[in-house]
């Protein structure tokens, strides 16, 4: 089960990630990315400091907007990973892909140099 | 069935005989009477045989009319009418005879008119019978507890009228008169049930009121021959069974015409109204087709055209559209009497000036918009009221009435409307929950063949070589996931393994799977070092994969000549491995990006080749994600170090025994066999 907030910040949708990801509830985290590249937002961070648990389903949701929101120049930066969560995306390989930082300021900054 | 038939025969027999009695011994009275002579019969003969006619008669038409349920209303008037011709034909053939004997002896003679008295007497109360049977069924028609009470009371008091009749016990006159009280009482409440009347269509009507009709000129021409009978043979004799002083047969007139008149007058002031009962009718069977629509296999489309008749006929409507959007977002138009052209012109008319109304998808009210329409020139429409079909809370289409009349439709029109509305949205609701439902059997049968085919893709036999041996372990959910392993000979001096899952579950991650294996049996015999096996697997996979799968994947060449292993991990678990020299076991975490992550030859940066030496002993774990993430019951997961610590108590034995071992604790720690996720393992143990 997951639950997913939205709520914008210095022009900035944060979408938080609550609870755990799996094959059924990553349509609900792909449909909120959907959503929120469809409103024209510029920067996306990704609020994981309440996610749990992310399987590959999940997974695979992040890693297919790697490409799109690269050619749109839409940063994406995900926070807050919890050590395990990471763990996820580092045996993956897929740490090295996204932008993942530890805090939200940080993410923010992040955020804010790519999308210069 | 028989039994019925039996009684009803019996009854006419009955009756029969009846008659003939009382017909011989009310002629032999009258005739002991004129002579002044003591009868051969006793004197209350005729009227306890009058009495017998009665009670079998009406026996015989409570038998043959009650039990019959397959008569209408109009039927049962159809045979009381049908009773009273051929009673009355009689009757006239009879007259006819006594005006062709002119004035003969015969015609004149006081036994001869007693004969032709009673035979009218008796059809008057053939007639009489016949009609207060229908009259109960029509009386009784939708009966409750306190009305049937109330005819059983009729009955009885008439029972008993009749056999105060036959008898002739003297009452009192206050008892008399309260009798008479209840009696008129009753008579008015009966025929005020008049229930019946309504379920008559407005041709039924006219046939009733002129079968009613005919009925009083029956009962008027048996009343004129049957008193102008006794009037005459009163003048000789009063020894007859005069039928004036026979209470019963008076009341039952009585009660005959009074109901024929109430119902006469009902249905004539009914007429007018009739056409709205049969409107409010046709509704309801309209509902009920709506409704019905779901059981009778019929699909949407025909719920959309039973909605779009039964709403125009409801309301009278001379034109209506319904627009509909399908469950794949086809929008849909059904028409009546409006071209499509048209409507869209009203629509676009409404839109343009802005009225946010059912017309647009957005809104959820029932609206009538014909103000609106009064501004748009060349349309013969000038009232309009739109209705929204909402299937699970979301509106999936309008249906939009039209009529050539301003204010055309009353608040009445769009609450019955709405009902149709709001049933065809439940009815289209059913239908795709059903057509979910065999989706579901169909995802189920998929998925076991799917399983099929899954477990059909790992090697029945594994490589083995001088220099290790390798055992397997794969178990999977209920739900079919996507893991493989496998192992190919290259040359003499080395074998290729590889270990992968592929994300997602179900007949895509078997087809996936399948890929897999097919790249594995092809690439890997062409002495690629394991980068490079990556690189072209991924770019295999690259237009394959769909944008949100990968496949992780660790892919080894054992080389027994140089004592080494070559290998590359593309996002897969890093492999547990066991120095036997060292006694530490430790997993091999480098660098690697699954399959499919990379879409592009970027990839190539994202992937290397790593290289471990083997020495006798050495044992290498490689396994899927689905064991080391299983849970107990606590949500603890059995993570990486328990997994290392299970491989260190076993690391003297065989590659089988370790699997086992490995199994063994994986289960005894979930604490069930029901997994949730797929298990794999492939265990190598070096032996040289």
């Amino acid at each position: 089960m997951v639950q997913i907030k939205r709520l914008q910040e210095a022009g900035a949708d944060i979408i938080a990630v609550i609870g755990e990801i799996d094959a059924s509830s990553s349509i609900e985290l792909d449909l909120a990315i959907a959503k929120s590249v469809g409103e024209g937002f510029k920067k996306i961070l990704v609020d994981c400091t309440a996610l749990e648990y992310i399987s590959s389903a999940g997974l695979g949701v992040f890693m297919s907007y790697i490409e799109e929101l690269r050619d749109k120049n839409i940063p994406m930066v995900l926070f807050g990973l919890k050590e395990k969560v990471i763990n996820t995306f580092d045996i993956l390989g897929l740490a090295t892909l996204l932008h993942i930082c530890p805090t939200k300021s940080e993410a923010m900054k992040l955020a804010n140099e790519l999308s210069v | 069935m028989f039994k019925n038939k039996a009684l009803i025969r019996l009854a006419l027999l009955g009756s029969m005989v009846a008659w003939l009695i009382l017909l011989f011994s009310d002629v032999t009275v009258l005739f002991s009477s004129m002579q002044g002579l003591q009868p051969d019969v006793p004197e209350w003969m005729p009227r306890l045989m009058l009495m017998a006619f009665v009670i079998c008669l009406f026996y015989y038409y409570k038998l043959r009319v009650e039990r019959d349920d397959s008569l209408n209303f109009t039927d049962l008037l159809w045979k009381v009418f049908a009773t009273g011709l051929i009673t009355t034909v009689i009757s006239l053939v009879l007259r006819l005879l006594v005006f062709l004997l002119g004035r003969t002896a015969l015609a004149t003679n006081v036994i001869f008119s007693d004969f032709i008295y009673q035979i009218n007497l008796a059809l008057l109360v053939n007639f009489l019978l016949a009609a207060l049977i229908s009259w109960k069924r029509l009386i009784l028609y939708q009966k409750s507890k306190w009305l049937l009470r109330t005819w059983l009371a009729f009955d009885a008091i008439l029972f008993f009228i009749l056999i105060y009749d036959t008898i002739g016990i003297s009452v009192s006159d206050t008892l008399r008169i309260l009798i008479n009280l209840i009696l008129g009482i009753m008579l008015i409440t009966l025929s005020a049930n008049m229930r019946w009347v309504a379920y008559l269509n407005f041709r039924q009507k006219w046939t009733s009121l002129l079968l009613l009709l005919l009925m009083f000129f029956y009962l008027a021409y048996f009343f004129y021959s049957v008193e102008s009978g006794a009037e005459t043979i009163t003048k000789e004799s009063t020894g007859f069974l005069d039928f004036r002083n026979h209470l019963f047969i008076i009341l039952l007139a009585l009660f005959i015409s009074l109901y024929g008149i109430f119902s006469f007058l009902v249905i004539l002031f009914n007429l007018p109204t009739s056409s709205v009962f049969e409107q409010k009718l046709e509704e309801v069977v309209n509902f009920q087709r709506i409704s019905q629509s779901i059981q009778t296999e019929q699909d949407e489309e025909s719920v959309y055209n039973i909605l779009l008749e039964s709403s125009v006929s409801s309301v009278f409507a001379d034109a209506a559209w319904l627009e509909i959007t399908a469950v794949n977002n086809d929008q849909k138009i059904y028409t009546y009497k409006i071209s499509e052209q048209e409507a869209k012109n009203i629509r676009e008319h409404l839109e343009k000036n802005n009225i946010r109304g059912v017309l647009d998808t957005g809104s959820e009210k029932t609206k009538n918009l014909s103000k609106h329409l009064a501004l748009l020139k060349g349309s013969r429409f000038r009232s309009i009221l739109a209705f929204p079909i909402i299937v699970k809370e979301e509106t999936i289409g309008t249906l939009a009435l039209l009529k050539e009349l301003p204010d055309g439709f009353n608040k009445e029109m769009t609450r019955i409307v709405s009902t149709f509305a709001n049933q065809a949205g439940i009815s289209i609701e059913n239908f795709r929950l059903m057509e979910e439902a065999f989706q579901n059997a169909r995802y189920k049968e998929e998925l076991k063949i799917a399983k099929t085919v899954q477990q059909s893709l790992l090697p029945a036999k594994l490589e083995q070589d001088p220099d290790f041996e390798v055992a397997a372990f794969s178990a999977s959910a209920d739900e079919v996931g996507g893991d493989y392993y496998d192992t190919l000979r290259i040359d003499n001096s080395k074998v290729a393994l590889i270990i992968a899952d592929v994300s997602g579950k179900g007949t895509t991650a078997a087809f996936h799977m399948s890929q897999m294996k097919g790249i594995f049996h092809s690439l890997a015999q062409e002495h690629l070092d394991p980068k490079e096996f990556m690189h072209r697997a991924n770019n295999a996979l690259t237009f394959c994969l769909e944008r949100n799968s990968f496949i992780s994947a660790s892919f080894f060449v054992i080389d027994t000549e140089q004592k080494k292993i070559r290998y590359s991990r593309a996002g897969h678990c890093p492999v547990l491995f066991l120095q036997a020299g060292e006694k530490k076991s430790f997993y091999l975490k480098d660098k690697g990006a699954a399959l499919g992550m990379v879409r592009n030859h970027n990839y190539r940066n994202h992937i290397e080749t790593n290289e471990i030496p083997y020495q006798a002993g050495d044992i290498m774990v490689l396994y899927t994600d689905g064991i080391t993430e299983a849970k107990n019951e606590k949500g603890e997961e059995f993570g990486n170090d328990r997994l290392a610590q299970a491989l260190n108590e076993v690391a003297s034995l065989s590659a089988k025994e370790i699997e086992d071992h490995l199994t063994k604790k994986l289960y005894d720690f979930t604490g069930t066999k029901n997994i949730n996720d797929d298990y794999t393992s492939m265990t190598v143990r070096f032996k040289i």
